[in-house]
């Protein structure tokens, strides 16, 4: 019995102390972020790399998405002539979850593998060593920047998501479904919310802010050389997309309480 | 200038630094000499708050460092500079970005000063025109000038070298020996150079200090350290490995 206690106490021990670690990065970010000079040209750079470089993967997962959830739900609702009601729930359901959840797990294994690998081989090269040693701390040089960008790109590509999805859907129901533009329209615009659209960009800004803190922390934490930087890499991907997943469930809760089902 | 008082340091089940005692006085160079994997590096780092002891203390200009915040730590380091052993560059910066860092993180925008400055420590580097190069077309040796450029653009009171001429071939460690000799004339720096190279310590150093299994085991001259009839000192002057292991 008590060695089945020490062998769970471990790694639990371990899970805590690595929550405890990524509050603590993220204390000192906020902190930095309201007290220290922001440096402007590695915030836009990074702009370009969290915002500007994923259009192109954000464009494609909320295009085929709509697309495809337009033609499941049309197959579904066709049965019971609700053909007309395709828009509103494929509006609703990229606002809500898809379009937040699907921007997040493409961000976090395009952005933040790319983060965790960067500044996993400035740790292991001693470029973090020589930032400190040049009197630089690391967290307001590699991780305020990453932060701020992913807290202002991710709101932007999950709106994006949500439109292409949207406007993909529509092409979808309109030219392959046959399903009436002016019903289909007016259904998306009457139960689609303002709500749904906070509720989704919300979630979008609380991903961001998982993945850039998961991803920045196995960087900063990297060990062992190429095979850690690689290790860190991976595990800061897996363990964003779960974190992502994880907490989008206690956020739709949490979001049910501010907008209690059925209110209008 | 710098104390270190009974510093210890254990890294997993190894004690490293077993009570370090150490002063280097104001503009002084001294060698910290012993054998690869001593924990003369690790010394080193501890010397700039890299890394934080088990116990002990280090004074530098009148401050104890141990204890202090990374934030803290950031003013005692912008009067000591290290150059690391591998130089340490940013990789994705070229030489020029890379030497004009610090200043430009002092709140240098200018880009005349700035490239005014990086060409002066080019010259005192023996690097005219490399500018533009990025850190991966450079040789070692090259690597080690610029990483020192950088550590002393801000003119830093003291700079520690973690093993300036290892690596090197014979002429390039002889033109990074009188580089280090250049900077200690023209800017009267204190020096603190970790090395193994014997070559190297005659030729920096005012004073050698011998680490030896996590302890000074000898402070004197380069001539008291060659005079001396200890027989430890004597296998490791002259590279034999009767007294001890060769591989630790």
């Amino acid at each position: 019995m008590v060695r089945f206690f020490n062998a769970l106490g471990a790694p639990l021990l371990s899970f805590f102390q690595y929550l405890g670690e990524l509050v603590l990065l993220a204390a000192d970010t906020f902190r930095s972020i309201f007290t220290h000079k922001l440096r402007w040209k590695l915030f836009l750079n990074q702009i370009v790399e969290v915002g500007l470089l994923s259009q192109l993967v954000v464009v494609i997962t909320g295009g085929f998405t709509g697309a495809v959830f337009s033609a499941q739900t049309f197959f579904q609702f066709n049965k019971l002539g609700m053909g007309s009601a395709v828009g509103a729930v494929v509006s609703v359901a990229l606002c809500r979850e898809l379009a937040p959840v699907l921007t997040a797990l493409m961000v976090a294994g395009r952005v933040g593998a790319a983060m965790s690998a960067e500044i996993g081989t400035m740790k292991v090269t001693e470029q973090i060593d020589a930032l400190r040693a040049l009197a630089v701390y690391p967290v307001d040089y590699l991780v305020v920047p990453r932060a701020l960008a992913m807290m202002v790109s991710m709101p932007l590509l999950v709106a994006e998501c949500i439109a292409v999805g949207i406007a993909a859907g529509y092409l979808v129901a309109i030219f392959m479904l046959d399903i009436n533009g002016t019903y289909y329209m007016a259904n998306m615009v009457r139960w689609t919310r303002s709500r749904d659209i906070i509720m989704g960009l919300s979630k979008a800004f609380c991903f961001g802010i998982l993945i850039v803190f998961i991803s920045c922390h196995k960087g900063l934490t990297t060990r062992e050389g190429a095979v850690g930087v690689g290790r860190a890499t991976t595990e800061a991907v897996v363990n964003a997309s779960l974190a992502v997943l994880i907490c989008n469930f206690f956020l739709t809760m949490l979001f049910n309480i501010i907008y209690p089902a059925g209110y209008q | 200038m710098i104390a270190v008082r009974v510093l210890t340091k254990k890294i997993g089940q190894q004690e490293i630094l077993r009570g370090i005692d150490l002063e280097v006085s104001t503009g002084e160079t001294l060698a910290i000499i012993g054998r690869s994997g001593g924990g003369k590096s690790v010394l080193l780092k501890h010397l700039v708050g890299l890394m934080q002891p088990d116990t002990g203390e280090i004074w530098i200009q009148g401050q104890n460092i141990i204890g202090m915040s990374e934030r803290q730590l950031g003013e005692i380091r912008k009067k000591v500079g290290i150059l690391f052993q591998g130089g340490a560059l940013f990789d994705s910066m070229t030489v020029e970005d890379n030497i004009a860092f610090p200043l430009r993180e002092a709140g240098e925008n200018d880009p005349k000063v700035l490239r005014s400055k990086v060409a002066e420590m080019l010259e005192v580097m023996e690097m005219e025109g490399q500018e533009d190069k990025m850190p991966e077309s450079l040789s070692g040796g090259m690597k080690k000038r610029v990483g020192l450029a950088r550590s002393i653009i801000r003119r830093p009171s003291c700079v520690l070298y973690d093993e300036p001429t290892s690596g090197l071939d014979p002429v390039v460690a002889d033109s990074i020996n009188r580089l280090i000799r250049r900077l200690q004339r023209r800017f009267g720096m204190t020096s603190v150079v970790v090395t193994h190279d014997m070559k190297n310590a005659f030729d920096v150093a005012d004073r050698i200090a011998y680490l030896h299994e996590g302890r000074i085991y000898f402070q004197g001259t380069s001539s008291d350290l060659q005079q001396s009839s200890d027989p430890l000192i004597q296998d490791f002057l002259l590279g034999r490995s009767e007294h001890g292991s060769a591989v630790s």
